[in-house]
C-alpha cells in the first residue's frame, strides 16, 4: 500500500493497527449472520413452496401476486398472472431495497463484507476509495424512495397479521401462536421503518424553523427517539421476519401444529 | 497508589522513527497525558507533545493509544491493567513533525473553503429573533472542539492521501449541516457540500462518531441529515420541483453557493 | 514556512531569517487578539496573528460561564449604568472607571456582532439571547451558550477571522519586541520569534503590535490556565518599556477540580452556583452567611430562605451568598479549609444534586456533568463536588489608554487579560469574555488607525544587528552542556509563587518569595535543553521561564508595597481595606540599565467624573 497510513510523511509504524481489543468480532458477526439470512432468504424466496398455512401467509410472498399463488394465499388479486418464477421475486426487491439502501445497513455490510473499513482506524485493504460518488453507490441516495415502498409493503404485511386473527377457515376471532409471531414482527417492521434517517428527513428534519411547525417537530423529536435505536430495529425486524417465514415453512410442511389459544 | 508504568511511544520525524519503551511511576487518578509529561520533565525534555488545556476542553493532544484515536487528557490510566504496556502514537492519517505532533493544517485549508455565515438583516430594534427549537440542533455541532479525531479515523483519507484533494472530512461535514439547519443563514449549501466537500465520499461506517470525545452524533445528526438534504436537492427530483413550485417559507431567501 | 501558516504574504529573508511585513501584528489568538485582528483588518490594515497554539485552542476556550452584557433582555431594567456600577463595585474602586464605562456601553454591541457572525446563543421564550446570574452581577446578564460559551466565542471569531482572510501564524512564539532608537521616534518596529514547529526563526516587520497574550497563571502550581499562560505579553511589555500596572491582584477562582491530583485546579464554572449550587462545608452547613462582607451586606441575602427565592424574584430579595465576588467566596473556602471543616480531599463541597433535578443539570452545565464524569468519576447530578480555590486570572496588566488600547509606547498596544486597570482589584465572572471583545476591538481599531498615518512616511526599521543579537539569545540553552533543566525551574517557581504568593500574604513570605525569586533567575542564567530545535518543548520552556519569572517578580514586589487587603490581594498583617490605597496604582517598569530588576512608583488612580460618581448613589 503506497498511500493512507503506510504512505510517505505518516509517522512510520509498521503494523496495520495497534488497536489490542477485539475489533474483528463485530464486522465477523455480521458478516455470518448476513450471509445466513442471504442464504436462508434466497432460498425460500426461489422454492415458491410451503410459504402459506391458512390463515399465515409468510412475509416473503406477500402479496402473493401471480396465479401460481397457492389458494387463498392472493389478497389482493393475481394482477402478474403472466409471471412464470416465484412469486416472491416480485415483491422482494422491495424491503431487499430498502434494507440495502438503509443507512445502518450500509455502514454494517461496508464495515463487514467491504472491510471499508473493517473497524476505527484499521487500515483497509483498497487502494482506491470513491464511496457513493458513482455508479452503482450513487443510487443510495434513493434510499427515500424505497422506504415510500416500505411503507406499502410494511402496511400489506400488518394486514396479514391482522387476517391472522382467523382460524384455518377464516373465521374471525381466533388466535394462535402464529398470530403472536406476526403481530410482533410487524411491530418491529414499523420502528424499523419508522426510525429511518429517511423518515425522520421528511417529517421534519428537512425544516429550518422547527418553531414554525409545532406539529411537524412534535414529530421528529418522535422519530429522532427510535431513529437512535434504528440498528438494533434492523436486526430485530431481520429476525422476527426469518422467524415468521420459518414458522409459516414449518407448519406448511406438516412439520409442526400452530398451538391455537382461542 | 503509585505504580510504575509501561509505555511505548513513537518517537521520530517524517524520515522515520520507532516506538521506545518508557517506564515512568504514575498516581493513582492519572490520565495518559500525566504520565507523558513526567516523562518529558524526567527522562525525555524534548520529547514532543501538543497539549493545552488538560481538560478535553481545546482538543490539542489528540494521539492513538493502544491503536484508539483518543485525547490523552481524558484517556484514563485507571482504564488499564496496571500491568499492560500503553503505547501512544501520534494521529497516523497526518503528516508527523516529531513524536506525538502531527501537521495538522489539512483542516485549516478545508475550514477556508466554507463559505461564510450570511445572515439576514437585524430585526428593527437592531436584535435578532431566533428560537431554541431552532438552535438547537446547531448548538450539537458547536461543542466540536477540533480535535480532529474524527478527520483522523475517518478511513476515506486515512488509508487514501489522494482524497484528501475533494474531500473535507466529518468536522467539515457538521459545519455545512450546522449553517444549513441554521434560522437565518442566506446560503444554500447543498450542491456545495455533495461537490466540493465531497460528502459523497462519506460511506457513513460511523467511525467519526465513535471516537468524538464531545459525543456528537456526527453521522446521525449531521452527515445523513446533509445527505438527505442533497438528495431533496440533487436526487429527488419530485421534492426538488414541489419546493420550486411552493417557495415555501422555510427555504425561501436561500441562495445557492 | 511550515504547514502551520494560514496566509498569502511571500516571506523575503535579507537578513537570512524568514521576515513578513505587515500594518498590524496581533500577539496571541485568544478573544481579544482574533477579535483585535478582525478590527484592524475591517479597518484596511494588512493584519496577522501570530499565537503560539493552533489557532482556536486559545484559553478563551475555557471560559464557561457567559459573556456579561447589560443587553436587559431577561431584565428590561438592566442597563449600563448599572453594570458599570457592579464592575466598579467589584473590583473594589480600583478600575480605570473611563475603562469600566466603555466596557458597560460597548458589550451589547460586541455580543450582538457574535450573534452576526455564527454565534449560537441560548435564547429566551421571545427568540433573544438569554443571560444567566452570576456572581456580583445586580442582574441576570451573561450572554451564553449551556456552560461552553468560551468555546463558542472563539470559534465564531476564528471562522470570522478565516472568512476575512486574516494571515494566520500558528505555533509561531513571538520571544522579543523591536523599536526605533530613542532619537528616531522610541516606537514599535516589529518582532523577533521561531516556529515551534521547525525552531526555525522569522522576523515580523510592522509599525503596529496588539499584545494579547492572556494571563500569568502557569507560575503558580494550582491553576485553572493552559500552558500558554506563562506572561509573554506582560513581560514582552516591560522588555520594551511599557509599564504594568494592578499587578498585585490576582484572582483564585473559589471553585475548582481538588481530586484527582492530576486534575487540581481544573475550573468549575461560577454557572453551578448561578444556576443554584451551594457551598457547604464538612458539617453539612451552608457557610457562605458567615463571611457576607460590610460592604456587600445591603445587597446579599443573610438566610437561606430569602437566598433560596432569589432565583426566581430578583426584583424582592437579595442575592444568596454564593454569589458574593469571587475574592470574598475564596477567601469564604480558604478559611473554612484551615478551620478543619474541609472536604476529604482539602476542598469544600459544592453541591447542585440536592437543589436541582439531573435534566435540569444536564442541560444547563453538560461540559461540568462530562468533566466530573470522566475526570473524577463523579456523577454531579447525584453527589456534590469537591472544590477549591484555583489561580485563575491576573487583574494586572500593561498599563493602556483606556479609550485606544494604546500603551507608553508608540505602536504597543495591549488588549484583554495582558492590558491591566479594566477590573480594578477583582474581575467580576462574565466580565473577561465581554472585555476581550470590547477592547480587543479598540486595540484593534486604533492599531489599524495608526498603522495607516504611518503609511505614507518612513516605516520603522528592524535593525539587523537587534535581530542577530536575539538569535543568539534565543539559542543560547543549546550552547551550555550541564546546565539546568527548565521543567525543575518552573517546578520550583510554582512552589514558591504557590507557597508565599498565594491567596493570603505577608510581608515576611513576600519577602522570602523576592529571594527565591531572585535565585531562580540567577539559575535560569543557566538553562540547558537537550535536543535540537525542532518541535522541542524543553526549549520551548527555557525561553518562557524568563516572562514567568519577570511577572512573578512583579507579583511579588507590587504584594510586598500593598499594606491593605483588597479585591484579589489579601494581606494577614493588613487585613482591612484602607481607603489611602483606594485612590493608588502601583506600577511597575524594567528601566533601561536596571539588569532585569523590576522598579516601583505609585501613580494615583484617574479620578471619576461627577455624573459617574452619582451613579453610586442613586442606584439600588
Amino acid at each position: 500500500m503506497s498511500t493512507g497510513v503506510m504512505g510517505p510523511g505518516r509517522a512510520g509504524v509498521e503494523a496495520k493497527t495497534l488497536r489490542q481489543d477485539r475489533w474483528w468480532l463485530a464486522p465477523l458477526t455480521t458478516f455470518v449472520v448476513f450471509t445466513a439470512f442471504v442464504v436462508y432468504a434466497t432460498w425460500r424466496a426461489f422454492s415458491g413452496e410451503h410459504y402459506y398455512a391458512s390463515p399465515y401467509l409468510s412475509p416473503f410472498y406477500s402479496p402473493c401476486l401471480t396465479d401460481s399463488c397457492v389458494e387463498g394465499s392472493s389478497d389482493f388479486g393475481q394482477p402478474f398472472s403472466w409471471w412464470q418464477l416465484s412469486p416472491a421475486l416480485i415483491i422482494l426487491v422491495f424491503p431487499l431495497g430498502f434494507r440495502m439502501t438503509c443507512y445502518y445497513y450500509r455502514k454494517a455490510y461496508y464495515r463487514a463484507f467491504w472491510l471499508s473499513p473493517p473497524a476505527c482506524a484499521v487500515a483497509e485493504p483498497h487502494g482506491k476509495y470513491t464511496g457513493e460518488t458513482r455508479l452503482p453507490l450513487i443510487l443510495q441516495n434513493l434510499h427515500r424512495y424505497f422506504w415510500y415502498a416500505a411503507i406499502l409493503v410494511t402496511s400489506i404485511l400488518t394486514f396479514d397479521a391482522i387476517l391472522a386473527f382467523r382460524d384455518e377457515d377464516h373465521q374471525w376471532g381466533h388466535m394462535g401462536l402464529g398470530t403472536v409471531i406476526f403481530v410482533i414482527n410487524v411491530a418491529l417492521l414499523w420502528l424499523y421503518t419508522l426510525s429511518c434517517h429517511s423518515c425522520r428527513h421528511a417529517v421534519g428534519g428537512r425544516l429550518r424553523h422547527f418553531s414554525k411547525h409545532p406539529i411537524r417537530y412534535k414529530v421528529w423529536t418522535w422519530v429522532s427517539k427510535i431513529n437512535k435505536d434504528h440498528a438494533r430495529y434492523a436486526w430485530l425486524s431481520l429476525f422476527s421476519v426469518a422467524i415468521a417465514d420459518i414458522y409459516v415453512y414449518l407448519l406448511s410442511s406438516g412439520a409442526f401444529e400452530d398451538p391455537r389459544f382461542f | 497508589m503509585s505504580y510504575e508504568l509501561r509505555m511505548r511511544l513513537w518517537r521520530g520525524d517524517a524520515s522515520g522513527g520507532a516506538l521506545g519503551d518508557f517506564t515512568v511511576v504514575v498516581e493513582e487518578g492519572e490520565v495518559v497525558l500525566d504520565a507523558i509529561h513526567r516523562i518529558q520533565a524526567t527522562q525525555a525534555g524534548d520529547l514532543a507533545v501538543r497539549w493545552n488545556c488538560k481538560a478535553g476542553k481545546c482538543g490539542s493532544c489528540s494521539a492513538e493509544i493502544n491503536g484508539r484515536p483518543r485525547l490523552m487528557c481524558m484517556t484514563r490510566l485507571a482504564d488499564f491493567e496496571e500491568s499492560e504496556t500503553i503505547t501512544v502514537t501520534p494521529m497516523r492519517a497526518f503528516p508527523v513533525i516529531r513524536d506525538l505532533v502531527t501537521d495538522v493544517s489539512f483542516n485549516y485549508e478545508k475550514a477556508k473553503q466554507v463559505p461564510a455565515f450570511a445572515p439576514t438583516p437585524r430585526d428593527a430594534d437592531g436584535k435578532r429573533r431566533m428560537q431554541q427549537v431552532d438552535v438547537e440542533r446547531g448548538q450539537e455541532f458547536r461543542k466540536c472542539i477540533e480535535c480532529f479525531l474524527c478527520q483522523n479515523t475517518c478511513h476515506v483519507v486515512r488509508d487514501h492521501e489522494d482524497n484528501k484533494a475533494a474531500f473535507a472530512g466529518p468536522r467539515f461535514f457538521l459545519r455545512y449541516a450546522e449553517l444549513d439547519m441554521h434560522p437565518l443563514d442566506t446560503n444554500d449549501r447543498r450542491k456545495l457540500s455533495q461537490d466540493a466537500a465531497g460528502l459523497g465520499m462519506c460511506n457513513i461506517t460511523k467511525c467519526c462518531t465513535e471516537v468524538c470525545p464531545e459525543n456528537i452524533k456526527i453521522t446521525d445528526n449531521a452527515i445523513i441529515p446533509m445527505k438527505e438534504r442533497v438528495a431533496d436537492r440533487k436526487f429527488d427530483p419530485v421534492t426538488w420541483l414541489g419546493s420550486k413550485i411552493m417557495r415555501r417559507s422555510d427555504t425561501a431567501q436561500r441562495e445557492e453557493v | 514556512m511550515t504547514g502551520n501558516v494560514m496566509g498569502s504574504d511571500v516571506p523575503s529573508e535579507p537578513h537570512g531569517f524568514e521576515e513578513h511585513s505587515y500594518d498590524v501584528v496581533v500577539i496571541g489568538a485568544g478573544g481579544a487578539g482574533l477579535r483585535a485582528a478582525i478590527a484592524a483588518q475591517d479597518a484596511g490594515a494588512k493584519t496577522a496573528i501570530v499565537c503560539k497554539s493552533l489557532l482556536g485552542k486559545a484559553h478563551t476556550v475555557m471560559a464557561e460561564g457567559g459573556i456579561a452584557a447589560a443587553m436587559g433582555n431577561v431584565y428590561p431594567d438592566d442597563n449600563w449604568q448599572v453594570h458599570f456600577r457592579d464592575t466598579m463595585r467589584g473590583g473594589k474602586m480600583l478600575n480605570n472607571w473611563r475603562m469600566a464605562q466603555l466596557h458597560a456601553q460597548e458589550a451589547p454591541e460586541r455580543v450582538l456582532e457574535l450573534e452576526e457572525w455564527g454565534a449560537l446563543f441560548d435564547r429566551t421564550d421571545d427568540g433573544l439571547i438569554s443571560q444567566r446570574d452570576f456572581g456580583g452581577h445586580r442582574f441576570a446578564r451573561l450572554a451564553h451558550v449551556g456552560d461552553r460559551t468560551g468555546l463558542e466565542m472563539i470559534r465564531t471569531l476564528q471562522q470570522r477571522a478565516v472568512a476575512q482572510g486574516i494571515d494566520v501564524f500558528m505555533e509561531c512564539t513571538i520571544t522579543e519586541l523591536f523599536k526605533t532608537a530613542p532619537g528616531d521616534g522610541n516606537r514599535i518596529s516589529g518582532a523577533f520569534g521561531y516556529w515551534r514547529e521547525s525552531g526555525r526563526f522569522i522576523v515580523f516587520h510592522a509599525p503596529c503590535m496588539v499584545l494579547a497574550t492572556g494571563g500569568i497563571g502557569k507560575s503558580y502550581q494550582v491553576t485553572s490556565n493552559s500552558w500558554e499562560y506563562t506572561g509573554d505579553g506582560h513581560a514582552l511589555a516591560m522588555r520594551t518599556g511599557a509599564s504594568l500596572i494592578n499587578m498585585e491582584f490576582v484572582q483564585f477562582h473559589p471553585t475548582g477540580m481538588v481530586w484527582p491530583p492530576s486534575v487540581k485546579g481544573i475550573l468549575v464554572t461560577e454557572s453551578v452556583r448561578g444556576d443554584g449550587g451551594v457551598l457547604r462545608n464538612s458539617d453539612g452547613k451552608r457557610f457562605m452567611f458567615d463571611y457576607i462582607p460590610e460592604f456587600f451586606k445591603s445587597e446579599t441575602a443573610d438566610n437561606e430562605a430569602e437566598a433560596d427565592r432569589w432565583y426566581d424574584d430578583k426584583s424582592n430579595n437579595r442575592r444568596p451568598p454564593e454569589l458574593l465576588p469571587r475574592d470574598e467566596v475564596a477567601r469564604a473556602i480558604n478559611s473554612e479549609i484551615k478551620a478543619g471543616r474541609g472536604s476529604p480531599h482539602g476542598g469544600v463541597f459544592l453541591d447542585i444534586a440536592s437543589r436541582r433535578t439531573p435534566e435540569f443539570i444536564m442541560r444547563r452545565l453538560p461540559s461540568m456533568y462530562h468533566q466530573f464524569k470522566e475526570l473524577a468519576d463523579v456523577d454531579i447530578t447525584a453527589e456534590p463536588m469537591e472544590i477549591g480555590p484555583t489561580c485563575h486570572y491576573v487583574m494586572g496588566g500593561v498599563e493602556v489608554d483606556p479609550d485606544t488600547g494604546a500603551s507608553k509606547i508608540t505602536g504597543l498596544y495591549a488588549a484583554g487579560e495582558v492590558a491591566g486597570g479594566m477590573h480594578g482589584s477583582n474581575r467580576l465572572g462574565g466580565n473577561s469574555l465581554s472585555d476581550l471583545l470590547v477592547f480587543g476591538c479598540r486595540a484593534g481599531l486604533n492599531a489599524a488607525y495608526l498603522a495607516h498615518q504611518s503609511r505614507g512616511g518612513q516605516r520603522p526599521r528592524v535593525d539587523g544587528a537587534e535581530v542577530r543579537a536575539a538569535a543568539k539569545r534565543a539559542l543560547a540553552p543549546f550552547e551550555r552542556a550541564g546546565g539546568e533543566n527548565p521543567y525543575t525551574i518552573q517546578h520550583d517557581l510554582q512552589d514558591v509563587m504557590q507557597r508565599l504568593v498565594g491567596i493570603i500574604r505577608n510581608a515576611d513570605e513576600l519577602a522570602a518569595s523576592l529571594k527565591e525569586i531572585d535565585a531562580l533567575k540567577e539559575r535560569a542564567k543557566n538553562l540547558t535543553v537537550e535536543g535540537h530545535r525542532q518541535y522541542n518543548p524543553g526549549w520551548h520552556l527555557a525561553l518562557d521561564i524568563v516572562n514567568m519569572l519577570t511577572v512573578s517578580e512583579c507579583i511579588a514586589t507590587a504584594a510586598l508595597e500593598r499594606q491593605e487587603s483588597r479585591g484579589g490581594h489579601t494581606r494577614d498583617d493588613f487585613p482591612a481595606t484602607d481607603d489611602s490605597w483606594g485612590t493608588r496604582n502601583l506600577v511597575l517598569t524594567l528601566p533601561d540599565g536596571s539588569d532585569g530588576k523590576v522598579h516601583l512608583e505609585h501613580q494615583p488612580l484617574p479620578a471619576m467624573p461627577d455624573d459617574l460618581k452619582k451613579l453610586f448613589e442613586t442606584l439600588t
